[in-house]
């Protein structure tokens, strides 16, 4: 029997999305309305409906509002600290790669202070999924500017409105490297669940610009309302395939986005690109089972005795 | 001083060569049986610039580099001057001679590549050589090596040219190149090696009295490093992962185990940063597997915060620091201790680690494979320090040493059957985090584990690892916690790697950690050999502190010294502040200009101290009990 028999037991059975919800404590503490109840929802559906079973899926998160969306998950969790969910995340992966991993935080946490690893998780395009509640605005220090926040932005620490510009969260990550990148809002739930679906399924680093109501702090943020799902759309023309035309339509709803117009929906996917450890593998750096699951079995372990006359 | 050892330097510029060159020449005479000792000096440069390695060999174990050393091989740097122009480097050219002649013994000899030095331009040297009594060959090995074809194989030329001085036969160094090489360029070598070797005998007068001791081990050994030991102890320890990110000297670690993890199935990850680094590490440990990673001062700094998330959450997490002089970059090439503060307490609130610091290759391999141990029985971060010294000095070790059980245990990881019998919440979620358990360790699951989901938070949390203000809580969470380090430090004393050396009844001590205890014992063999009454304890686990061990030592003498590399005596302060002792019978011996001690300043600071000596001559600084740091 396989140390980790949560994963890929072989026996189908129907998940209900409620054997994600812990049941007893803890309640969400989040403000009544905001974004974030819309994210765990679309999580626990998109998990269901794949059939996962919830101990065979890690969620990593930083640290915000956003980072204790796996306090109210269950699952394995790891909730760690501001900015660092992805290189956990990665490990997490690459140490056994069978795992559900999927990893969370906010715009100031992912786009901010995680923003060094997060170009260089998209450009290792690991296989995991990671969703970044973008509300433009840090929630849980009270509502100080943001990475997102639109330029002129007034904050108490930015009093005269920010004379920085937004980042471009789904360009960034298409230049950086994701071979997949969607950005939803917690109004959809559907569409927000069926994009979650799709990038856990991707092969590859899967990111999820998830616009997030912030009511709090955010009281001039647009409720992205009305927005528009561009694959639903006979306006909006992009071929998922090919960079340049992401790029464009990247571009367009990034900046028709300040402007009150919410583009939703899949930008880029790349199917042909391997995921980082089948690229390590492939160049054998990279082992055959997953490390975990060798701590479990009593195979014979090399010793340095073994190599010293190659190395020493 | 005597010659009754040889000790070789190799001068010349960085990116010549003298590295390997070095290496193969210890193995040599380590394969003709004798022990060797190597000390690397490098300036913070890729090419050109002052280099020396120098190797000490005898037919007693060393411990030490010794006092100086007694036969110079000036290699020129060839970066220094341009071979198709004059010298564009100015002065530089002459360094491989002028920067090494202070250290040379008595009746040492110098053997210089006349092809690349010119002697006129340094400064004093026929009054020097006089005054030394210094035996001076000057032989164009430049021209040699150009002769066989390529002049890079001006190092063997050296090589040659040093056997035949010392009295050395060429076989072992012949075994080592066809070890190493093949086809032309072997038979190229070997010639140059030759040639050179055959030179003495038909050119030269020889007359010094520099000569190979004559050894013999009487089993195997191999040549390692710290960084070797610390790599091979991972690997023991069932690591299979490592992430990291290069800095000057943890580098060497890195890539040692880089280079092995592809043929034992494990994983090399170099990341865009120490911060992630350490991440991975804990994110791969989190998931079951061992893993390590580490850095030098400046990248150590960036995981002050995985670090204390690891001790939060428990995972276990085993991290290298491998010091250099600072602050900040500091001296990116030249050793020193003074991060031992800030690897003891960097990370915010109440953490605790265990830290471990070896002094030499075979330690390092053991505290390694303790500190994956205790890492992973106690879910704790434990840390390995040492510095830029024992990072690149080689020694031998008898290769039966690593003949060792591999331990590739997860520690208090539960199975699935037995997490089945452990406490869950109603829900069925698993009691991470249990506030009453023996040793303050609650078996913990891995991710994908039946009956094993659970939440691990960096904030405060309950035992199923929910975030949690509860006052009763949150000090039953910190005192189990807490406990760990106690347990840890019972653990260890049964058997403990501190050593004890020297005169038993003496009422002078020394106190030495890390890459320096090798030196100060040697030191403190000399002084009780010549009358003086000196014992040494040589500490290598610096938390949990062995107090016991400690206070003993302090209270069997009148007066401790402590001994160090660096200038505001952390070691000292560590011990004080933990023994809760003043200031008036510790001294210190502090050391800080980027180059080891060598075990002439502490015999001469220890009998100043004893009214044995008046002055101190060397670049250390002695602080008398009393006195401030
Ligand atoms: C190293 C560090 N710096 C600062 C903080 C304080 N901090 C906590 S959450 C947060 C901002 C969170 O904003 P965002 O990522 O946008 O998430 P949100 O709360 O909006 O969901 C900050 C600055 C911290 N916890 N750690
Ligand atoms: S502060 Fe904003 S982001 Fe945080 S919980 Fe409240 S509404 Fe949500």
């Amino acid at each position: 029997m396989s140390a980790f028999s949560a994963i890929g037991s072989g026996e189908e059975r129907e998940v209900d999305q409620n054997e994600f919800t812990p049941s007893i404590e803890p309640q969400p503490t989040w403000c009544p309305g905001c974004g974030d109840f819309g994210v765990l929802k679309a999580l626990k559906g998109a998990l269901a409906e794949l059939e996962k079973d919830p101990e065979e899926v890690l969620v990593v998160t930083g640290i915000g509002c956003s980072g204790k969306l796996n306090s109210y998950l269950d699952s394995y969790g790891f909730h760690t600290i501001h900015g660092r969910s992805l290189p956990i995340a990665r490990a997490a992966k690459l140490a056994n790669p069978e795992l559900e991993v999927i990893a969370a935080g906010g715009d100031g946490d992912g786009y901010g202070i995680g923003g060094n690893h997060f170009m260089h998780t998209a450009r290792e395009n690991h296989d995991i999924t990671y969703i970044v509640f973008d509300n433009e605005v840090f929630g849980l220090t009270k509502g100080q500017t943001s990475p997102t926040s639109p330029m002129g932005h007034k904050s108490k620490t930015q009093p005269k409105g920010s004379a920085k510009n937004p980042i471009r969260p789904l360009s960034l990550s298409l230049t950086s490297g994701s071979s997949f990148v969607a950005r939803t809002a917690a109004v959809n739930p559907n569409q927000a669940k069926d994009i979650i679906k799709e990038a856990v399924t991707h092969d590859g680093f899967s990111h999820i610009d998830f616009l997030t109501q912030c009511p709090t702090w955010n009281k001039d943020a647009k409720q992205y309302v009305p927005y528009t799902d561009i694959q639903q759309s006979d306006d909006h023309d992009v071929d998922l395939g090919d960079r340049r035309s992401a790029s464009e339509m990247m571009h367009e709803a990034e900046d028709a986005l300040y402007e009150g117009e919410v583009l939703t929906g899949r930008f880029y996917k790349d199917e042909n690109r391997h995921a980082y450890h089948e690229e390590k593998q492939e160049r054998g750096d990279f082992p055959s089972e997953p490390l975990a699951e060798r701590y479990f079995e009593d195979g014979d372990w090399e010793r340095s005795y073994d190599y010293i006359d190659r190395h020493a | 001083m005597t010659n009754d050892e040889l000790i070789w330097r190799i001068a010349g510029g960085s990116g010549d060569g003298i590295d390997s060159t070095s290496q193969n020449f210890a193995k040599a005479l380590m394969r003709a049986g004798l022990h060797v000792f190597t000390h690397r000096h490098y300036p913070s440069r890729i090419r050109g610039g002052h280099t020396y390695v120098e190797i000490r060999a005898s037919d007693e174990p060393v411990k030490s580099r010794g006092d100086g050393y007694n036969f110079l091989l000036a290699l020129g740097d060839s970066f220094a001057r341009n071979p198709k122009e004059d010298a564009y480097y100015g002065e530089e050219e002459v360094k491989p001679l002028s920067e090494n002649l202070d250290d040379l013994r008595e009746g040492g000899v110098i053997v210089y590549d006349s092809g690349l030095l010119d002697v006129d331009e340094v400064e004093n040297f026929d009054e020097r050589v006089e005054e030394n009594d210094w035996h001076v060959f000057d032989v164009n090995l430049r021209e040699l090596a150009k002769e066989h074809g390529r002049e890079i194989m001006r190092n063997t030329a050296g090589v040659g040219f040093t056997a035949a001085l010392v009295g050395m036969e060429l076989d072992r160094i012949e075994e080592l190149m066809r070890e190493a090489m093949s086809g032309d360029i072997l038979d190229a070598n070997l010639a140059v090696l030759q040639d050179a070797y055959d030179l003495v005998g038909e050119e030269y007068h020889v007359e010094h009295d520099v000569r190979v001791p004559t050894g013999s081990h009487d089993e195997e050994q191999v040549l390692v490093s710290g960084s070797h030991g610390i790599a091979y102890g991972a690997l023991d320890e069932g690591c299979r992962f490592i992430a990291g990110y290069p800095m000057t000297p943890w580098t060497d670690v890195f890539t040692i185990l880089t280079n092995l993890m592809p043929d034992v199935g494990g994983i090399s990850e170099q990341v865009e940063d120490e911060i992630a680094a350490a991440a991975l590490a804990m994110g791969a440990s989190h998931t079951g597997a061992k893993a390590m990673s580490g850095s030098s001062g400046g990248g150590f700094a960036l995981m002050s915060e995985p670090l204390g998330l690891a001790e939060m959450t428990e995972t276990p997490l085993v991290l290298v620091e491998s010091m250099r002089a600072g602050p900040s970059t500091g001296m990116p090439t030249k050793p020193e201790q003074a991060d031992v503060e800030h690897v003891l307490f960097t990370s915010q609130g109440d953490s605790h680690r265990v830290v471990f610091a070896p002094s030499d290759p075979i330690e390092c391999y053991e505290q390694t494979r303790r500190a994956f141990q205790l890492a992973y029985d106690y879910q704790i971060p434990a840390i390995v320090v040492y510095d830029q010294k024992l990072s690149g000095e080689y020694r031998n070790v008898p290769k039966s040493f690593f003949d060792q059980e591999p331990n590739p245990d997860l520690g208090s990881v539960a199975s699935e059957e037995e997490l089945a019998e452990l406490p869950h919440t109603e829900g069925g979620k698993f009691h991470r985090f249990q506030h009453d358990t023996e040793e303050g360790v609650s078996p913990r699951s891995i991710p994908g584990q039946k009956g094993g989901h659970f939440l691990a938070t960096g904030n405060e949390h309950n035992p199923a690892g929910h975030i949690s203000e509860d006052p009763d809580n949150r000090v039953a969470q910190v005192d189990r916690r807490n406990q760990k380090l106690d347990t840890i430090r019972e653990d260890l004393a049964d058997e403990s790697h501190n050593v004890v050396n020297g005169d038993d009844a003496a009422d002078f001590g020394l106190i030495s950690f890390g890459s320096q205890s090798g030196t100060v014992d040697e030191a403190v063999a000399r002084l009780n050999e010549n009358g003086d009454s000196v014992k040494h304890l040589s500490l290598s686990e610096i938390e949990p502190f062995p107090y016991d061990q400690v206070r003993e030592f302090v209270e069997s003498v009148d007066e401790t010294l402590v001994v160090e590399m660096n200038s505001s005596g952390q070691l000292r302060g560590h011990i004080q502040r933990r023994l809760g002792t003043g200031e008036e019978t510790f001294g210190s011996l502090l050391k800080y200009d980027g180059n080891p001690y060598e075990p002439a300043e502490v015999v001469e600071a220890v009998q100043h101290e004893l009214g044995s000596v008046d002055e101190t001559t060397s670049r250390t600084r002695l602080v008398t009990p009393g006195d401030q740091v």
